[in-house]
């Protein structure tokens, strides 16, 4: 048989196919195993590695699991107030118009207090990108309920599952801003699989692309999970986030190129 | 059989054992140790490495970006048989 490729002769410099991109710093992340933040971030990095703007790009961190995320990306990070990193952004990108912009921001933190922010942000058409990791809950302060959780979704606020008519209806605030003239491209994906991820780095590639354009502003939803804050391991998560989330929150594009897409 | 051979190489101090990784490869390369790491989490090797074509999903899908994927092709197989 031909299995004469022992596998220290296929660990060599030359045959390498895949390793982490050098725009990901060596510290371990202090998310939860399985957390999507960090495939998120890996997304982001191999996004600015592979357009070689790593000098060029300001990122803007939130309040929430990923207000550390600039110990993780080797590029220019600015912290926000919660909820304001598009303000910031806005500031950052009409000062320096050249730089490639993105605010990276939870749901607690885009769809809760910083909405004034984001539906004006998105309203103006700057030209920056906006990812906004969605997993339904307020990750980093145990759990809570948050403007994105599903309806009867149990949280440590809503412990029999979120009542609408007491709690109100859950936000999709990626269809809002999808409405406003000021947004370009928007898009919801997600990053439990192989194909997901695939194609989520294809939406983000896309979005620093879309800066050159100036055309308007660019909002990938990441749909996420939080499996502390949803009391699971990370695969059942990742199936929950299957079976529940993406059937509120479906895959795909929703405005492309300044054109809303018609639902199918 | 496939005509690149595989293989993956785990930062295991890095690695918090969460298993996305296993379900993600389409041969049944990956599982976790029975050891742990200095941070007491199990971390994904290679249990079955001759299955391993080094297509890359176990490295896309980690969060962590603990795993290093080497691909080579195999050698054409000779007509002789010793």
């Amino acid at each position: 048989m031909a299995e004469n490729l022992k596998t220290q002769d296929i660990i060599k410099a030359e045959n390498l196919v895949y390793s982490k991109t050098p725009v990901l710093t060596d510290n371990v992340m202090h998310y939860c195993p399985g957390c999507g933040h960090g495939t998120a971030h890996r997304l982001i990095a191999e996004v600015i590695e592979e357009m070689d703007i790593q000098a060029d790009t300001i990122g803007i961190a939130p309040v929430g699991c990923s207000v550390l995320m600039y110990n993780y990306l080797d590029i220019d990070m600015q912290q926000a107030a919660h909820g304001r990193a598009p303000a910031i952004a806005t500031a950052v990108k009409r000062l320096m118009p050249a730089k490639y912009v993105f605010t990276y921001q939870g749901d607690g933190d885009l769809a809760a207090i910083g909405t004034a922010e984001t539906i004006h942000a998105c309203n103006r058409g700057e030209n920056i990108a906006i990812f906004f990791v969605n997993n339904g809950i307020y990750g980093m302060t145990g759990g809570q309920m948050a403007p994105t959780t599903l309806p009867n979704m149990k949280s440590s606020t809503s412990p029999y599952g979120r009542d609408v008519e007491l709690m109100g209806n859950p936000l999709k605030i990626t269809e809002l801003v999808a409405q406003l003239p000021g947004t370009w491209y928007v898009t919801r994906q997600a990053v439990h699989t192989p194909s997901a991820v695939r194609k989520a780095k294809k939406a983000v590639r896309r979005a620093f692309e879309n800066q050159k354009l100036k055309k308007g502003l660019s909002l990938i939803e990441i749909v996420s999970n939080c499996n502390s804050g949803w009391k699971m391991s990370p695969v059942q998560a990742n199936a929950w986030m299957e079976e529940n989330m993406l059937p509120f929150y479906p895959l795909g594009d929703i405005k492309l190129e300044g054109n809303l897409l018609a639902k199918e | 059989m496939a005509n690149a051979k595989g293989s993956i190489v785990v930062d295991r101090e890095k690695c918090k054992g969460c298993e996305v990784c296993i379900l993600a490869c389409p041969t049944g390369v990956i599982q976790l140790t029975r050891e742990v790491n200095a941070k007491g989490y199990h971390f994904a090797y290679m249990v079955n490495p001759d299955a391993c074509t080094g297509c890359s999903n176990c490295a896309i899908v980690c969060p962590d970006g603990v795993i290093t994927v080497y691909r080579k092709k195999r050698p054409p197989v000779e007509k002789s048989v010793q």
